[in-house]
């Protein structure tokens, strides 16, 4: 009897949410075309000649566009039409973002808000509602069926969280007739209007790889420190490399370290135990300083070194003045994505693919670099391009998370 | 209390008996340990060198450290998952507050101790006055611990703190003979142990395994449970917090340290033979379960098994441990469970615990009951 | 009134802190100009309730036998590969595919089972083992997603009637079901004695290891359900996709915050449900709020301890009343009521309160004496 009632008011509980949510019938969630569901299953292996060459060649091209702002530079670009979306009045902008769980998605994010704020100042874009999917591509996909919903967006900007699990939720909201921009890691679809990114991971590979080779001789060794498996902008990093070192007879082992400092100088320690080691080569900087501090600790010289625009690294870069390059993830794009969107909503062409620069910070540079960044938080990055805005330095000295 | 708690044998004994009961699990664990050892020396010599062996257990310090502190936890019966994040939260706090202004290291330190121990009180009153289970509790602390550092200084602290309080971590007294170097990690980790075996000794340590044991019998016998419980949290959040102090220094500032420390941590207390569910252990286990777990990745390291298969690795370590010691355990117990073989040896402090007929909350690993007579 | 409150089941109070939360969001989503209870907004909840829902189900029946699962997450990530790959974009291959999943994850399951019943290692150690071995085996066989489901197998995942997703419908059909096993079967009948009291139900002729082998296998299996709705939102399959979710600590959140007893033998599906529930609102309610992620995590971590210590208070509250005219023993004057004082409490029994002939809770009042 009373187990009765008890599953009554269950039923009736979860019915009753049901029941007051309406009777709408119109999901919004559509085949995106019948069929087109069945992709081509993506390699096992992540190099790929064609796009490796491509992104050979970009590292050496001169951008488009004022040289004075690298956000808006652009390699190579195929301008697409934009004019179906020209319109005035100020728009509503729909950010589906995957995450700020890294200091490098952090520092962008503060730069993109303080974009923001410049840009509701012209009364072009008047709002942004973000939601952030803390890593998780299921949520990101409910984020965005979400906007499409209930966002009365004008305009999507989409980091996804991962390249294929999130092309059908962009495909859906390209369907609903607004400009898509896309930015950081791409998707199996070019229905948005662009896509914002660097060249890539395997310009990231040959920069970084070819300057440790340049130092370094036949037979050296060098221990590779990468984050995680299984994330594509990390793994054409380090197929680049691996494919360069190989070529070049460096002997090199890797690990997985999760970016956890502690984690990175045991794994150094332990190399430098068995034998000497003349390099090392990062696929992000996180943790860099305690593999520098590794061969401090141990007494043994420094090595030649590829970390990341990461503040931390380049301070300690400047101390120990070793033999070092910092490779950049292009953190400013995410300036660009909100100026697309102003460009598009003037009905302005933008490429379809938007390529931004990608070049690594050099020993000439570094202090140029150490200088911009005065008083910045050891977890910021230098190419963070927002030095023109006004905010600056204090918005990105103080790190408040909006 | 029974005489031969385990701790009291662990102490009579020392190694060389422990490792004469090699088929004990806990003996089992260090035989483990010497054998990857061993291992890694024959892979690499040089790291026998008493200087080498310093580096290797400041390394080990932070993990053994927070295995302590883990240890009071779990053998009153109770989880603590919310060492992890203070180890970060405490490390953040160092970059951020610390900078590079050596004066302020003191001042510093002890804000850190008392957030260490404001956690512990938070996370022992909620499980002891509130009844919230205590893994429940600490997984919230968790996350709102977490949340609000990364909120507080923006997922980066401002930089590593002042060499002199990384040299806590980092340095060590120099010039010693033989050693070289002797970190003032593995001073503090001696301290630490010292520490942990003499408080496991007085009423608090006894009252904790007693607890862990049958809580029921210790309230009734008239001890304070609450009071127990809640320092057996301080205990592990003060753990945690030296373990990021020593971190801040051997690792330096990120969001990322101390990430997983809180599993590493139980695995580590439970590899040393310290029973989920509270009632079995000693510290001197889990001190051996840390090391063996980290002498584990270390010998990984040295060898060329691919990176991906470490987890799998550590995963079927330690289900083989703890099978291992349960399977050993079913065997020397010749006579069937019954309800009485529970706790049948706390004598003095529970007379009413078979009447009462209870098991340990939760479901022991085999029980070492066996090893008790 | 409070007589009558206290007198309500953990269940019911779990649907009252429901509706609660679900007052307080329409409020505050009122304040922002918008309609908590539109389309939309419901069908974001419903959806953030079917992975966990899944998962949190199966999480249920292992910690009603006293158990945990750690393993969940990569179960999960597992089994949207074997369903993504086997299927590779055919509709002819998607019962293969799923039946396929379906049998690796209760190997997954057995296996788990077995280790913490036959080999006798705590729950939480075997699974965080068996967790770590899929870990390994996952990242070195998989770089990334791999596979394709094909669009009539996408449907699951992204279809509704109305605004109810068609993944909410079966997930709760599944709550159904389990609930029927676990308060009309023996099988739940046995898991509820063994988790209650392992010892007593051993006396009472009940086989202890074969009812919590049956929760681990449904646990494992629970969490290839939802798995396989995420191969059928990603449309791919995916080697971090579990682990993306921390589903392994929240499934055991929820279940604990839908009033099931962590240390087993109490608790119910439909209050998982409510758990579960509560959890999607909360996420929906700060998305929509647009939280700083950070501060998302606090309010979590507030929330499951709070709302688990209202329960947890009502109870002890409950037992004095009840004992009111005892004379007061060292524990109650200490505050320090032992847990198992409080479950022996059967007039708070939930949905473990077995009437058959045989019924455990009743052996172990008796055993008391």
């Amino acid at each position: 009897m009373r187990r009765g009632l008890r599953s009554a008011l269950g039923i009736a509980s979860a019915a009753a949410l049901i029941a007051l949510a309406g009777c709408t019938t119109d999901p919004s969630v559509e085949p995106a075309d019948e069929g087109e569901g069945a992709q081509e299953a993506p390699a096992e292996e992540w190099f790929d000649q064609e796009l490796y060459d491509q992104q050979f060649k970009q590292r050496e091209v001169d951008p488009d566009g004022p040289e004075d702002k690298p956000y808006l530079q652009m390699i190579n670009p195929k301008m697409g039409d934009t004019s179906e979306f020209k319109s005035d009045g100020g728009k509503k902008m729909c950010f589906a973002n995957a995450s700020i769980s890294n200091p490098w998605r952090q520092t962008g994010w503060i730069t993109m808000n303080e974009q923001l704020k410049e840009l509701k100042k012209n009364g072009v874009i008047t709002e942004m509602e973000t939601r952030d999917a803390q890593d998780n591509d299921d949520t990101q996909i409910a984020d965005i069926d979400y906007f499409i919903a209930e966002g009365n967006c004008d305009g999507f900007i989409i980091s996804p969280n991962s390249t294929a699990a999130i092309t059908p939720a962009v495909e859906r909201a390209c369907k609903t007739d607004k400009p898509v921009i896309v930015f950081d890691r791409g998707v199996e679809t070019d229905c948005a209007v662009t896509f914002i990114h660097p060249i890539g991971g395997f310009a990231w590979g040959i920069d970084t790889s070819q300057f440790l080779i340049d130092n370094l001789s036949e037979g050296d060794k060098v221990v590779a420190l990468r984050i995680l498996p299984g994330v594509d902008v990390l793994e054409q990093r380090w197929a680049a490399a691996d494919k360069l070192f190989g070529e070049a007879g460096i002997e090199v082992v890797d690990y997985f370290t999760e970016g956890d400092p502690a984690e990175i100088k045991k794994v150094v320690s332990d190399e430098l135990a068995k034998g000497d080691v003349q390099g090392i080569w990062m696929d992000a900087g996180d943790g860099a300083v305690s593999a520098i501090e590794a061969f401090e600790d141990a007494g043994k010289d420094y090595p030649v070194m590829t970390g990341e625009d990461e503040l931390s690294f380049l301070r300690k870069w400047k101390d120990t003045e070793m033999t070092a390059l910092a490779p950049v993830y292009t953190n400013f794009q995410w300036r660009t994505p909100l100026l697309a969107a102003e460009k598009i909503f003037q009905g302005e062409e933008v490429p379809t693919e938007w390529v931004l620069p990608q070049s690594p910070i050099t020993a000439e540079d570094l202090d140029e670099y150490l200088d911009r960044n005065k008083g910045m938080p050891d977890g910021h990055y230098a190419k963070f391009g927002g030095e023109d805005m006004a905010g600056y330095p204090q918005v990105w000295q103080d790190r408040v998370i909006p | 209390m029974n005489p031969r708690t385990p701790e009291a044998r662990l102490g009579d004994g020392g190694l060389r008996r422990l490792i004469g009961r090699a088929a004990d699990p806990r003996g089992a664990v260090v035989v483990l340990l010497i054998v990857i050892l061993i291992a890694i020396v024959v892979l690499n010599p040089s790291f026998a060198e008493p200087g080498a062996l310093m580096r290797f257990i400041q390394r080990v310090s932070p993990v053994a450290i927070v295995a302590i502190g883990q240890y009071f936890v779990i053998v009153s019966g109770e989880f603590d998952l919310s060492m992890g994040a203070v180890v970060t939260a405490q490390v953040m706090t160092a970059g951020h507050l610390i900078g590079e202004d050596d004066s302020k290291t003191v001042p510093v330190l002890i804000i850190m101790l008392v957030i260490g121990g404001v956690v512990g009180i938070v996370n022992g009153l909620a499980t002891t006055l509130l009844k919230v289970p205590s893994f429940i509790v600490t997984l919230g602390t968790m996350l709102v611990i977490h949340g609000a550092v990364m909120w507080w200084t923006g997922g980066a602290a401002t930089g590593n703190p002042a060499e002199s309080f990384r040299q806590l971590g980092r340095g060590g007294i120099e010039g010693i003979p033989i050693l070289g170097l002797l970190p003032y990690a593995v001073l503090i980790l001696v301290a630490v142990t010292v520490f942990a075996v003499w408080i496991s000794r007085r009423p608090f340590g006894r009252t904790v395994v007693a607890i862990g044991d049958n809580a029921e019998a210790v309230a009734f016998a008239g001890a304070n449970v609450w009071r127990t419980k809640t320092l057996a949290f301080v205990l592990s959040s003060l753990a945690a917090t030296v373990a990021g102090v020593l971190l801040a220094g051997y690792a330096g500032v990120h969001p990322s340290v101390g990430q997983g420390y809180e599993f590493t941590a139980i695995t580590a207390v439970v590899l040393g033979g310290v029973v989920l569910g509270g009632g079995r252990g000693t510290v001197l286990g889990a001190l051996i379960g840390a090391f063996t777990l980290e002498s584990l990745f270390t010998l990984l390291n040295f060898t060329s098994v691919p990176a991906t298969m470490r987890d799998a690795i550590q995963g079927a370590i330690i289900i083989a441990a703890v099978a291992y010691s349960g399977v050993v355990f079913a065997k020397k117990r010749r006579r069937p469970a019954t309800s009485a073989t529970t706790s049948p040896t706390n004598d003095q402090t529970d007379p009413s615990t078979t009447s009462a007929g209870t098991l340990s909350p939760i479901q022991l690993t085999g029980g070492d009951e066996a090893a008790r007579k | 009134m409070r007589t009558q409150l206290r007198r309500l089941d953990t269940t019911a109070l779990v649907y009252l802190a429901l509706i609660g939360v679900l007052i307080i969001g329409a409020v505050l989503v009122a304040t922002t100009g918008r309609n908590f209870f539109s389309p939309g907004n419901v069908r974001d909840i419903l959806t953030g309730m079917s992975v966990l829902g899944f998962v949190a189900i199966g999480q249920t029946l292992v910690i009603l036998g006293a158990s945990l699962d750690l393993s969940v997450p990569y179960v999960m990530s597992l089994a949207s590969l074997v369903a993504a790959q086997t299927m590779n974009g055919s509709d002819a291959m998607v019962l293969p595919a799923v039946l396929l999943t379906l049998v690796v994850t209760a190997c997954i399951g057995l296996a788990n089972g077995l280790i913490v019943t036959v080999l006798g290692v705590h729950g939480f150690v075997a699974t965080l083992g068996v967790g770590l071995i899929l870990k390994g085996y996952l990242d070195t066989n998989y770089k990334g997603t791999e596979g394709s489901v094909p669009w009539s197998f996408q449907l699951f995942g992204a279809t509704g009637v109305g605004p109810v997703p068609i993944s909410t419908i079966v997930m709760l059909a599944l709550a159904g079901l389990v609930a029927f096993l676990l308060v009309r079967t023996r099988f739940g009948h046995h898991l509820f004695a063994v988790g209650g009291n392992s010892e007593v139900a051993r006396l009472s002729g009940v086989r202890q290891r074969l009812p919590l082998i049956g929760a681990h296998i449904g646990s494992s299996v629970c969490a290839g359900l939802a798995g396989l709705l995420l191969a059928s939102r990603l449309g791919v399959g995916s080697p971090t996709v579990g682990s993306q979710g921390s589903y392994d600590l929240l499934s055991i959140a929820a279940v604990v915050l839908g009033g099931t007893v962590l240390m087993g033998g109490r608790g119910s599906i439909w209050g998982t449900i409510g758990g579960v529930a509560i959890f999607a609102v909360l996420d929906n309610l700060m998305s929509v709020m647009q939280f700083n992620p950070f501060l998302k995590d606090v309010i979590r971590g507030l929330v499951i301890i709070i709302a688990v210590a209202l329960y947890a208070r009502r109870r002890v509250i409950a037992r004095r009343i009840r004992f009111a005219d005892a004379p007061p023993g060292p524990n109650i004057a200490t505050g320090a009521v032992p847990e198992r004082d409080l479950e022996i409490d059967r007039d708070l029994e939930t949905d473990g309160d077995l009437e058959t002939d045989r019924d455990p809770e009743a052996e172990r009042e008796g055993s008391r004496g």
